[in-house]
């Protein structure tokens, strides 16, 4: 952190940075308001599970916005940030309408800053750590909305920059899975001038940006740019491969790979274990989502059907609970219910998932707990008798722990229950390498600094490693399983 | 992208196709299972490996032509190419000496069945194999089953082809006859329903393989739960196949169902 300190200030003491902070005085930034993000109407955007609600800023907005920055000494929202971006500097940059350049500043940190900018849950993170937000109590800047302005200006100004990659040096590396992760590692491996291909099982490649988050948060255009920055960076992709099954690590160590990076995700979906879970309309979200946002099963030309609910509960309070509740509003449910067992306060998911869903007509059930769901005459899921919960004592995670108000028990009428509690890692890549070591969570055991397991030419990262967690994080772990990937290698093969 | 090398009718309803997959070929063992897309507005299906040709790097699958995804595949002829095809999927079977192995087959149940069969059989066991079906040209395999079965009988619904009578009978005549030491069963979930009953009525340890509704096939989606000895296991990485004795057959028919409405208006559409 020191060493990053130091750069920060040397950025912060460039003229161009001394010239803008002085042009104009705190009490004219502070005066200024937070930016309101022009939303779609929700009326209107519950017609489509494609149209992107957030309608991002324009050029004037984002001046204005960055203008609110202090440039401060100390810059506590990049300690808030998982990968430590110069947030100043690309907000200043911004000020000072050099877009592209505050562009490049975030590729230094970031893979995919048009996804982080959308999907990071920056109140928890850069802007709850702003100047605005810890000492003024006011509206902190919109580091998200101008993460998202600075990526979007540039792809849609045509004149993406491609990194630059370094002679190719014969070595190949694979990364297993397509989600942030990989695709962040599989980026820099490119530039160091590695042969890079990239696994995945499913026939699109993007891992949990595709099949799970819905195009009305993450456009698909979004990422497949990306992606095509990558394949044209020279990184290879191969769709339905399964590693470990349609070729074992042993295989393609025979084919000529050094090392491998595993960022095959927490894809296996948990149920609750409660009487009536398996009939027919209750399912887990990654089903409902993987069917709409992977399969198209909305539209009418695709093969693949989904179940249509007109009263659909979705058990869970995280972001994939919002957007498969706020996907059922838009397949057209006359009432879509979130039922969580904590209180509206304790919800996992973004603020801002949470504000949309409402607008949008979502019910918000808290304090109860599915104990049974109950068939109709053809089998299929006609009642959810829920448990009504009251808050306890903290419990590890700090929140308060929900307990059971005995014999409160309501029943709700409903013929679709999505399944919304969390996911497991992914088993498949564990269960074919004995060698492995694995924490008692079914995680991958790394070592935290260089994301390298007890296999010493495999690497992981991802919610492999951490369980469920967040797009930036995992793309945080790429890089650096890059990086130390990068070491390892050059001690082993470059200098022979 | 995968190439149909190889395409027979092996009926009106089912199709056998020989596909381009060098590595699933050299990696497949008998039990696993493919996952195909055909469009890129397609489905994905599970079909079963019913062979595999290492050195041509090719796979056989066979699918019977029973809804709009199998209806387009059985469209297809060599030379075409399949627009997703992702495996080895599922867990392999437990092939290993035990004796006296019983192989009950209804319908296409057949074509998984015969990969098993053939692995039990070189394996050094004695294969008894009752091929069941509504009617002849239903019953698929018969050649190459007689090959690497010691015995083999045929069972019709409507006698048009070997005995007229139900997979079960078939059955219990080889289990009155001699010592049976272990048994496969793969069909309709119905079929197998009952000949879990009938083994069980003879302690015979019994495996069946579950075709239930699958999207993803790696364990992500959970469409293909099922309830086995009253726990939730997912059938693409848990199964295919279990325990026949444990399975709540119920429940899995009732989830065969589910989208029932949504495949028949799929089918009059197109
Ligand atoms: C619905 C939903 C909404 C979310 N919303 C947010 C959000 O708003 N903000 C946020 O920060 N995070 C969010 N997350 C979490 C975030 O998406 C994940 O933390 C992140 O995607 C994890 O990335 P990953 O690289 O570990 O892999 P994943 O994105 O999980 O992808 C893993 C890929 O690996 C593939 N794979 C697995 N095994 C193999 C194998 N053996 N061979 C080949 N391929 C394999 C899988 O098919 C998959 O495509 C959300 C998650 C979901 C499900
Ligand atoms: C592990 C596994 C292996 C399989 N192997 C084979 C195989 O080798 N050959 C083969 O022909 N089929 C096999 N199946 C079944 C095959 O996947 C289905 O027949 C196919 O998905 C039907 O798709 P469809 O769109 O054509 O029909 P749909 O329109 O989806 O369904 C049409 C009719 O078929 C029934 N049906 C739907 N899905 C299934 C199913 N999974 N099993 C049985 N009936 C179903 C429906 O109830 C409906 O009546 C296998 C299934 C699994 C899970
Ligand atoms: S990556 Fe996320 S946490 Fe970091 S600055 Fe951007 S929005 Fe904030
Ligand atoms: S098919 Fe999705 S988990 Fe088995």
């Amino acid at each position: 952190m020191t060493e990053n300190n130091e750069t920060l200030n040397k950025g912060r003491n460039a003229q161009w940075r001394v010239e803008l902070r002085n042009s104009v005085p705190n009490k004219d930034r502070v005066a200024l308001e937070r930016v309101k993000m022009t939303e779609v109407e929700p009326h209107e955007r519950i017609k489509s599970q494609v149209c992107e609600v957030n309608c991002g800023l324009t050029a004037e907005q984002a001046v204005t916005e960055a203008r609110r920055c202090m440039d401060c000494v100390t810059p506590t929202c990049v300690e808030g940030c998982p990968v430590n971006i110069d947030i100043p500097r690309f907000v200043k940059q911004i000020e000072a309408g050099k877009f592209l350049d505050a562009a490049a500043t975030l590729k230094e940190y970031s893979a995919l800053p048009a996804v982080c900018g959308r999907v990071c849950p920056q109140e928890k993170q850069c802007e709850i750590k702003c100047f605005y937000t810890q000492k003024m109590k006011k509206d902190p800047v919109a580091i998200g909305y101008l993460e998202r302005f600075a990526a979007d200006y540039e792809r849609q100004s045509g004149k993406i920059q491609i990194p630059q990659v370094e002679a190719r040096n014969g070595i190949k590396v694979a990364a297993i899975g397509s989600g942030p992760s990989s695709l962040s590692f599989a980026g820099d491996m490119i530039k160091l001038g590695y042969d890079v291909t990239v696994f995945e099982a499913l026939h699109e490649i993007g891992g949990v940006l595709k099949y799970g988050i819905p195009e009305f948060r993450l456009p698909n255009s979004v990422v497949d740019v990306e992606l095509e920055n990558l394949k044209e960076m020279g990184v290879n992709f191969e769709k339905n491969f399964v590693v470990g099954r349609t070729a074992s690590f042993d295989d393609l160590k025979e084919l000529g790979y050094k090392a491998f990076f595993v960022g095959s995700g927490a894809g296996l979906p948990n149920f609750m274990n409660i009487p009536g879970e398996n009939l027919n309309g209750v399912m887990s979200s990654n089903e409902y989502l993987t069917r709409v946002n992977l399969m198209y099963a909305n539209q009418s030309d695709s093969d693949t059907p989904v179940m249509l609910g007109k009263r659909v509960a979705v058990i869970g309070g995280g972001n994939t609970a919002m957007d498969a509740v706020r996907t059922s509003k838009r397949l057209g449910a006359e009432r879509s219910i979130i039922i969580y067992r904590r209180s509206l306060e304790e919800m996992p998911a973004r603020v801002e998932e949470i504000k949309h869903a409402m607008e949008e007509g979502v019910e918000f059930m808290n304090l109860a707990n599915p104990v049974e769901y109950l068939p109709d005459t053809t089998g299929r899921v006609a009642k959810a008798r829920l448990q009504r919960m009251k808050l306890g004592e903290p419990d590890a995670s700090g929140r308060r722990r929900p307990v059971p108000i005995d014999g409160d028990i309501v029943e709700l009428d409903v013929d679709l229950v999505i399944v919304a509690i969390g996911v497991s890692p992914n088993p498949l890549i564990p269960a074919c390498l004995p060698g492995l070591k694995m924490t008692r969570y079914g995680t991958i055991e790394v070592n935290e600094e260089t994301m390298q397991s007890s296999v010493p030419e495999i690497f992981a990262g991802g919610d492999i490693v951490r369980g469920g967690a967040t797009v930036i994080l995992a793309m945080g772990d790429g890089r650096r399983a890059a990086a130390s990937m990068h070491r390892y290698l050059q001690e082993k093969y470059a200098k022979k | 992208m995968n190439k149909i090398i190889e395409k027979y009718n092996l009926s009106e309803h089912v199709a056998k196709f020989v596909i381009e997959a060098p590595m699933i070929a050299k990696s497949r063992k008998p039990g696993n299972f493919v996952i195909l897309r055909i469009g890129e507005k397609g489905e994905r299906i599970p079909l079963t490996i019913v062979d595999s040709d290492i050195e041509k790097g090719t796979i056989t699958l066979i699918v019977q032509n029973v809804g709009v995804s199998s209806g387009k595949l059985c469209q297809l002829a060599a030379g075409d190419f399949i627009t997703d095809l992702v495996g080895p999927l599922g867990k392999a079977t437990h092939i290993h000496k035990a004796g006296t192995i019983l192989a009950l087959g209804g319908g296409v149940g057949i074509a998984p069945l015969f990969p098993i069969v053939k692995a039990f059989k070189q394996a050094g066991n004695r294969v008894l194999t009752v091929l069941a079906a509504r009617s002849k040209d239903l019953i698929i395999l018969e050649k190459e089953m007689r090959e690497w079965s010691d015995e083999v009988l045929v069972m019709t619904d409507d006698g048009s082809s070997g005995r007229k009578g139900l997979v079960t009978e078939g059955a219990e005549e080889f289990i009155k006859r001699e010592k049976v030491d272990e048994c496969v069963a793969i069909g309709p979930a119905i079929m197998m329903k009952f000949c879990a009953l009938t083994t069980k009525k003879y302690d015979i340890p019994t495996q069946v393989s579950l075709n239930t509704i699958m999207v993803d096939g790696t364990g992500m989606c959970g469409a293909c739960r099922v309830t086995v000895n009253g726990e939730t296991k997912f059938t693409c990485i848990d199964g295919p196949e279990f325990n026949a004795h444990q399975i709540d057959f119920d429940e899995l028919l009732q989830r065969l169902r589910a989208y029932k409405n949504e495949e028949d208006q799929a089918k009059n559409k197109k």
